[in-house]
């Protein structure tokens, strides 16, 4: 469903994401790990086109982000790092905005939004301004907001960051029953987080892909478990600190 | 081309409501609206002397227009773009299946709304001359088309401009110098001054790229068809400046 080939973009000199390339069956759902920095955010944004990749494609069920970008961004649900939001509407005006952007004709919009308003579990405070929520129902409304055209695909960065232990478990439990029928790509720092709620994960440590597979057969390479893994592979960076 | 279109449209239709209602859910539109009608009708009555000039017409209030659109418009696109680059938001819009193009057409078009209601607000004018005296309806008619016209020209270079740029503040300062540039430049004085230094055949061209030589014509009441395209000109330009500046964002330089 997802499949990113030979990804290569750099920022002036600094080599940001160096041949990355993976694909991404239905039912998977990939942890994207790496020290900050790494390029992980490029890399999803890259595969959401927001940024174009200087070579190498993705494709999102097989339609490629450079040649179709908006049929594969149709595709796409895309929630990006801070789950930045226009502060001054509601989330119910915003998924109304999203939900105009992908077309949505009117029934199946109010439909659209009230599902996601569900699973989000954002219905308290679906009609207070974005400005006056916490950072976990902001968070939560971005994911809403990227769930709305029940996408193939969902690029989820940092969705749990900033969220307490409580909304951690409700996001999980969230993925969990749309993984079945979705791929998808989440980046996260936790690290205790990615046995539970991902079947596959990557290990990206200055712009290349240094580990793949899943979280026990990477836990298993070490003898203090994923961190160890995780920090040997990481290299430098992770070490001195 | 046909999906292209769709596209467009939506994008189109999403970005202009949420601009709109978001002019109006902060009192940007409402503040806007209250210190643009005031300082016009200050300029009309006080400075223009509008009782003393003795005909029923409305010259001298849409004299003022270009100067006005030059210092206020810029305010009203400043943050059409600067805003989304600010808050992060223009990643989530990168992110949609909608074109460009359509997006800043949207947000153009809500600025020029606000523009245009700011406008129709000026009616008492209009009736006051129709009080005073018979005025010709159709020249001021004509005349408010092509003062709408033309700022629709003004919103186009402030939200290019504000794509350039993540600050508000910034997007303002340059919008107003970008078009106090296209304003003055059928300004007499400086007119006069770029003739003597460069010939009459330079001071005429630089006159013909004026806002206020256009707007001129405009003025008396009459609608000149140069003029018209002049303008949309203007906006077709900065608009394709403004989606290509947007376009750029992707390949991530800033």
């Amino acid at each position: 469903m997802l499949e990113l080939k030979h990804l290569v973009k750099s920022f002036g000199d600094r080599l940001a994401v160096d041949k990355v390339g993976f694909t991404l069956g239905k039912g998977e759902v990939l942890g994207f790990l790496g020290p900050n920095g790494a390029g992980k955010s490029t890399t999803m944004r890259m595969v959401a086109g927001v940024i174009e990749p200087d070579q190498g494609d993705v494709l999102i069920a097989g339609h490629s982000i450079i040649k179709a970008p908006r049929e594969a961004q149709r595709r796409l649900g895309y929630l990006p790092e801070g789950a930045p939001l226009y502060a001054d509407m509601t989330p119910v005006e915003f998924l109304g905005f999203m939900a105009m952007a992908h077309r949505m004709p009117g029934p199946d919009r109010k439909k659209a939004i009230d599902r996601v308003i569900a699973d989000a579990r954002i219905a308290n405070v679906a009609s207070r301004r974005i400005a006056t929520l916490s950072k976990g129902y902001r968070r939560r409304v971005g994911l809403a907001a990227a769930l709305l055209n029940d996408p193939d695909v969902l690029v989820l960065d940092e969705p749990t960051d900033g969220l307490d232990p409580i909304q951690k478990r409700a996001v999980r439990a969230l993925i969990a029953r749309m993984a079945p029928q979705k791929a998808i790509l989440i980046s996260t720092h936790t690290l205790e987080e990615v046995p539970a709620m991902c079947n596959r994960a990557i290990i990206i440590n200055e712009g290349r892909i240094v580990a793949d597979g899943t979280p026990d057969s990477l836990a298993e390479q070490q003898p203090g478990g994923l961190e160890d893994a995780f920090i040997t592979m990481a290299g430098t960076e992770a070490d001195s600190a | 081309m046909k999906v292209w279109l769709d596209d467009t449209l939506s994008g189109l239709r999403a970005s202009y409501s949420r601009e709109l209602r978001a002019y109006f859910a902060t009192p940007l539109a409402y503040v806007f609206m209250a210190i643009f009608l005031m300082l016009l009708g200050f300029f009309t009555w006080e400075a223009s002397r509008f009782f003393d000039s003795g005909t029923a017409d409305l010259q001298p209030f849409f004299y003022w227009h270009p100067w006005l659109y030059m210092i206020f418009l810029p305010a009203l696109s400043m943050r059409l773009w600067a805003d989304e680059a600010a808050a992060g938001t223009s990643e989530l819009l990168l992110s949609l299946p909608v074109s460009v193009t359509g997006m800043a057409f949207g947000k153009l078009l809500a600025a020029w709304t606000v523009a245009a209601v700011s406008l129709v607000l000026t009616f008492p004018m209009w009736i006051t001359v129709n009080y005073l005296g018979s005025p010709d309806n159709t020249a001021i008619f004509l005349s408010y088309f092509m003062s709408l016209v033309m700022a629709g020209a003004y919103l186009s270079i402030g939200a290019a401009v504000s794509s350039l740029v993540s600050s508000q503040v910034l997007a303002y300062v340059i919008g107003v110098v970008a078009a106090f540039i296209f304003t003055a430049a059928g300004w007499p004085m400086v007119l006069g001054a770029v003739s003597n230094m460069l010939g009459a055949g330079v001071g005429d061209v630089v006159a013909a790229f004026s806002f206020l030589t256009h707007f001129e014509t405009a003025e008396r009441g009459v609608l000149e068809l140069r003029s018209l395209v002049y303008f949309l000109g203007v906006i077709a330009l900065w608009l394709t400046l403004n989606v290509l500046w947007v376009t750029q964002r992707r390949s991530g330089a800033r």
